[in-house]
C-alpha cells in the first residue's frame, strides 16, 4: 500500500485520525490493529478507536497537542507496515433457531435456502473483528456470505436479548447486553461477551478470528 | 455516610470519565459538564477526578451522616440546608443530621454536588462514575434511589465558608468544521450557522438532539464507521442535527458536520430544553485558547482558594 492513499488530519483540538482512502483492506485494518497495541497510553495520549478503515488518537490537550503528535502517527504507520499481527480464535456455541432466533426462517426466505443451509453457511464461516464499537463487547465481524446478507428489520425489537447473534445487512454480530435491535436474531449463545468486573472485560478483542459453533 | 432521601429518575454518581477502553465500546462517560464538576471539586478541597453527585431533575433531597463541607455547581436549583436557601458557587459547612434539599432547576441542566472526601465507590473499568446504558460503575451502575447509603471520603480540613465567582453560559456555540464538512453543500453549511437551534426533549447524557431548518445531505460517498467523540455534530438522514455527550458511544456512521470546541461543550450540555443556540464557525487555534483560559480560571481558583485554608 502506498503512502499516498493513507491521510493523517487533525480532527479536532484533542484528536488526530489516520484513515485509507482505499477500499476496505484486511491487511490495512492489521496494521490499525498493530499500531492501536503499539500505542502506550500515558498521560498524553489517553484513547485509541479503530473504526472501518480509520484510527483515532484521542490526546490529553494540556499535555500533547495533535499537530506535534501527527508525525509520530506518522512514524508509528511506517513501522506498523513491517509487522505482523498474531489473531487469536475465539469459537462461539450457538443455539440456532427456535426460541433462540426467531428470524431464522425468515433469513432462510430472503435467501431461498433451508434452515440446514443457512446454519451450514454461517458457522463454517471465518469471521474477523474489524472493530469494537457500538456497545463494550459489540464487535464489527467481517466475512458473513453475501448470499446470507439480508436487510435489517422494519421496525426494530423493543428488546433483544444478550448474547443474540444477528444479521444486519452484510455483516453478522452478537449483541452483549439486552438491547433494543433491528437485526435479524438467528440464534443465540450462552457465553458473556461482556464482563465489567473480568480483565479483559470483552471476549472479542479488533483482530480476533471468530467462528460459530452450531449447538443445538 | 450520606443517605438519599428523595432522588428523581436522573441522579448519578460521576467523575470526569473512562479513558483507554474505547476501543473495546467502552464510552468516555462522566460529567455532562465537567467544567462546572471541577469547579465544585475544587471549592471542597477535592482533587478533579474526585466522584460526585450529577443531578439532573429534581426533587432531591440528602440526609449526612457526618459533617461535611459541600458545594453545588452547574444549573442553579432552588436549595435548601434544612430551612436555610443555600447558594450555588460556595463552599457550605454542613453539620451530621442536616438534610440538603433541591427543589427544582431555575436556571441549567445538571447540578454538581461534591462532598469533601467524595463519595466513596468502587473504580471500575478506569473510573468510578455510573455507565447507566451497560449498568457499570457508580453506585450499583445505576441512578440513585431513595433508600441509598453512600459512604464518603476521608474528610478535609477546611475553615471556613468561601464562594468563586462562577463561569456564565451564553448561547454562543463554537464549532470546527468536521471530516464531513466540505461534503456539505455552501448553502446548507450557511443555513447550518444562520438559524437558531432548538434543544429538544429528546436530550440525554448520550445525546442532545436539537431542531430547526433540516440540513440536507445529499453527498454520495461512502462513510465509513469512524470515532464518535462528545462534541461531534452528526446530521442524520432527517437532516436535525445531533450532538454527542459524554456517553455517547464510541463508533457511528453519520455525516460529521462538525465538533463543538471542548470549553464550549458545557454550555450546550447546560442549555435548558425549549431554548435555542446559535454556532459560530472556529479553529483550531481558538478552540486551544479558549481551553487555556478555562484552564487558568481553574487554576486561578484553586489557588484562591488555597489561600485560606487553614
Amino acid at each position: 500500500m502506498n503512502l499516498k492513499s493513507i491521510h493523517c488530519y487533525i480532527l479536532n483540538e484533542y484528536s488526530i485520525v489516520l484513515e485509507s482512502s482505499q477500499p476496505v483492506h484486511f491487511s490495512f485494518q492489521q496494521k490499525l490493529w498493530w499500531i492501536t497495541e503499539n500505542i502506550s497510553l500515558n498521560s498524553n495520549i489517553i484513547d485509541v478507536i479503530i473504526g472501518m478503515n480509520n484510527l483515532t488518537v484521542v490526546l490529553n490537550p494540556t499535555n500533547e497537542s495533535p499537530s506535534n503528535f501527527l508525525p509520530k502517527l506518522e512514524m508509528l504507520w511506517q513501522q506498523a507496515q513491517l509487522k505482523e499481527f498474531k489473531s487469536r480464535e475465539i469459537l462461539i456455541p450457538v443455539k440456532y433457531g427456535n426460541q433462540y432466533g426467531p428470524d431464522l426462517n425468515f433469513i432462510a426466505q430472503n435467501s431461498k435456502l433451508s434452515i440446514d443451509e443457512v446454519i451450514n453457511i454461517h458457522s463454517n464461516t471465518e469471521y474477523l473483528v474489524y472493530f469494537l464499537g457500538f456497545q463494550p463487547g459489540f464487535a464489527y465481524l467481517e466475512g458473513l456470505s453475501p448470499i446470507l446478507a439480508t436487510p435489517r428489520r422494519e421496525s426494530p425489537r423493543f428488546s433483544v436479548p444478550a448474547g443474540s447473534v444477528g444479521i444486519g445487512g452484510n455483516l453478522t454480530g452478537i449483541y452483549p447486553q439486552k438491547t433494543p435491535g433491528g437485526w435479524n436474531i438467528i440464534g443465540q449463545t450462552n457465553l458473556t461477551l461482556f464482563n465489567p468486573n473480568h480483565f479483559p472485560p470483552t471476549l472479542l478483542q479488533p483482530g480476533d478470528k471468530v467462528r460459530f459453533i452450531p449447538d443445538n | 455516610m450520606l443517605y438519599i432521601l428523595k432522588a428523581s429518575p436522573l441522579c448519578s454518581i460521576q467523575d470526569l470519565g473512562r479513558v483507554g477502553l474505547r476501543s473495546i465500546g467502552i464510552t468516555q462517560g462522566g460529567a455532562i459538564d465537567p467544567f462546572s464538576f471541577k469547579i465544585a471539586n475544587k471549592l471542597v478541597g477535592n482533587a478533579d477526578n474526585c466522584p460526585c453527585i450529577e443531578i439532573t431533575l429534581g426533587p432531591v433531597e440528602i440526609e449526612f451522616a457526618r459533617d461535611a463541607w459541600i458545594s453545588l455547581t452547574g444549573a442553579f436549583y432552588e436549595s435548601y440546608l434544612d430551612d436555610k436557601k443555600i447558594y450555588n458557587g460556595w463552599r457550605v459547612k454542613v453539620i451530621s443530621g442536616q438534610k440538603l434539599k433541591l427543589n427544582y432547576a431555575i436556571k441549567g441542566m445538571h447540578c454538581y454536588l461534591a462532598i469533601d472526601g467524595g463519595i466513596d465507590v468502587k473504580q471500575v473499568l478506569n473510573g468510578c462514575g455510573t455507565d447507566l446504558n451497560n449498568h457499570f460503575g457508580g453506585y450499583r451502575g445505576r441512578n440513585l434511589q431513595r433508600g441509598d447509603q453512600l459512604k464518603l471520603g476521608k474528610p478535609h480540613f477546611l475553615m471556613k465558608k468561601r464562594g468563586v465567582l462562577l463561569p456564565q453560559k451564553n448561547k454562543f456555540i463554537r464549532v470546527l468544521q468536521g471530516p464531513d464538512f466540505f461534503k456539505f453543500t455552501k448553502e446548507n453549511c450557511e443555513k447550518f450557522w444562520r438559524q437558531n437551534w432548538l434543544i429538544t426533549n429528546q436530550c440525554n447524557r448520550m445525546g442532545y438532539r436539537l431542531q430547526g431548518n433540516s440540513i440536507e445531505f445529499n453527498n454520495k460517498s461512502e462513510i465509513l464507521s469512524h470515532a464518535t467523540l462528545p462534541g461531534l455534530i452528526q446530521i442524520p438522514p432527517n437532516g436535525q442535527p445531533i450532538v454527542l455527550m459524554s456517553d455517547a458511544q464510541t463508533t457511528g456512521g453519520y455525516p460529521r458536520f462538525g465538533y463543538i470546541i471542548k470549553a464550549d461543550l458545557w454550555k450546550l450540555a447546560q442549555t435548558e430544553i425549549n431554548k435555542t443556540v446559535q454556532f459560530y464557525p472556529s479553529n483550531f487555534e481558538e478552540a486551544h485558547r479558549a481551553l487555556k483560559k478555562q484552564e487558568i480560571y481553574l487554576s486561578k481558583l484553586e489557588w484562591s482558594l488555597n489561600e485560606n485554608r487553614s
